[in-house]
């Protein structure tokens, strides 16, 4: 039977815990805010380059570009973008499974799997389990900005039309709302055929400079970029999303530890004053005994 | 000289950049860093579509110039408006003139040290144009 003090301090350790849980949800709060801010802001951006990737697609023989170039698939490439963090429920484990799934089922295939990671928890996952990586970015999330995009997509791009990945994939989670995340793989090269409907492309006569080609290639990497950027902002919001709903679970649970806490308390307490009262009434007894005689 | 009719003329100026929307207004004219040399947008302009190399964006809105520091971009031009995609574009109010100068110091310094194999001379070239375009850009406001 723990004493009154052992309880005490448990109720009072699980009192700080929950501050913490409590504080850790409400920052998660902030930033999955501010996350989602970014995601709106990014879209006019990739919107209209990829009305105009779709645009100039038509003017020109887009085949010839090489991130568009479809080839035989030996080298294919797998980004994982995991978080940097812990402490966000199965956000890292789900998506972390699903790779090594993955890498476990092409094991036993002709194709070849070069892996990438983002994120210090996937770094740490492979590492652990001695998995080769061909490429890291850990510490992104904190201050995610367009330029970690801008290295990896290029870095990714570079690869592809030098020939070592002939395809690429983005493996992340998706944000679909604060309580929920879905694990979704992503062709990121060669770049799919973008379409616009066919009524928004109107029959203008656009004077180009330089050449429409030229335009094309130099939008095409930007494109790449644009999707890493938008997986990378997805993961940061289901990231805070996640973490939002675990610590706030663990608060609610730190909650009912410390009523079930209390309870114990209480009865050990009055445990004790009986007790203490049955030596009292016990002593006076003793004493009235001892006098009558 | 006389407008002709149904020329716009007013254009509207939309900068864009993958983090934020930087500028949306309706403005007279646009003079903008082509790939291939500074060109100049008025209303009625005819449809045109351009690369952009880092450089500076001015525009004209109730008879003053405004000036943007812009990196990489692209163009699009319509008779009515003109929309620039750049990977990053500022105000010249809103330039860091100091982190611009170290930036162009830190620059001149790699660039002195040609043919070092450790620096990356086309990063500290272009590096070395942002920070100048920022720091005449944020000049221009003074």
């Amino acid at each position: 039977m723990a004493t009154l003090r052992d309880i005490r301090r448990r109720i009072n350790s699980v009192k700080s815990t929950q501050q913490i849980t409590k504080a850790m949800k409400m920052v998660a709060a902030a930033k999955l805010r501010r996350a989602q801010q970014r995601i709106v802001e990014a879209r006019p951006y990739a919107l209209k380059l990829r009305e105009v990737i779709a645009s100039l697609a038509l003017r020109t023989e887009p085949e010839r570009h090489p991130l568009l170039a479809r080839r035989e698939t030996g080298r294919k490439g797998l980004v994982v973008v995991a978080a940097d963090k812990g402490l966000c429920g199965a956000f890292n484990a789900n998506i972390l499974r699903k790779a090594f799934d993955y890498l476990r089922q092409a094991g036993d295939t002709e194709v070849q799997i070069i892996l990438l990671v983002v994120g210090r928890k996937a770094r740490d996952f492979f590492r652990r389990r001695q998995i080769e990586r061909q490429g890291e970015w850990i510490n992104v999330f904190d201050q995610l900005a367009y330029t970690h995009a801008a290295e990896i997509g290029s870095q990714l791009a570079g690869a592809y039309i030098g020939g070592e990945l002939d395809e690429v994939d983005l493996l992340y989670n998706e944000f679909r709302s604060a309580g929920i995340q879905r694990p979704v793989m992503e062709r990121l090269l060669p770049i799919e055929p973008l379409s616009v409907e066919s009524g928004e492309l109107e029959p203008v006569e656009f004077i180009f400079e330089p050449s429409p080609e030229v335009i094309l290639s130099e939008l095409l990497p930007r494109h790449v970029e644009v999707q890493v950027y938008r997986a990378l902002m997805e993961s940061a919001a289901a990231e805070q999303g996640a973490r939002m709903t675990a610590m706030e679970a663990a608060t609610k649970n730190a909650a009912e530890m410390i009523e079930r806490l209390t309870l114990v308390f209480n009865k050990a307490r009055q445990e004790r004053i009986t007790k203490e009262l049955m030596d009292i009434v016990g002593g006076a007894e003793a004493l009235r005994e001892a006098g009558t005689a | 000289m006389a407008r002709v009719e149904g020329i716009p003329k007013m254009v509207t100026l939309e900068v864009v950049t993958p983090t934020r929307m930087v500028a949306r207004e309706e403005v007279e004219e646009v003079v903008a860093p082509g790939a291939e040399g500074y060109f100049g947008v008025m209303g009625g302009h005819l449809p045109f579509m351009s690369t952009l190399k880092t450089g500076e964006l001015a525009y004209r809105k109730n008879g003053t110039w405004r000036y943007l520091a812009m990196s990489w971009g692209y163009a699009e031009v319509r008779p009515e408006t003109v929309i620039i995609l750049t990977e990053a574009a500022e105000k010249a109010e809103e330039i860091d003139a100091a982190r611009s100068q170290r930036a162009r110091d830190r620059a001149f310094e790699r660039l002195a040290r040609w043919g070092d194999e450790s620096i990356d001379v086309l990063r500290a070239q272009t590096s070395l144009a942002r920070a100048l375009t920022r720091l005449e850009v944020a000049e221009k406001t003074q």
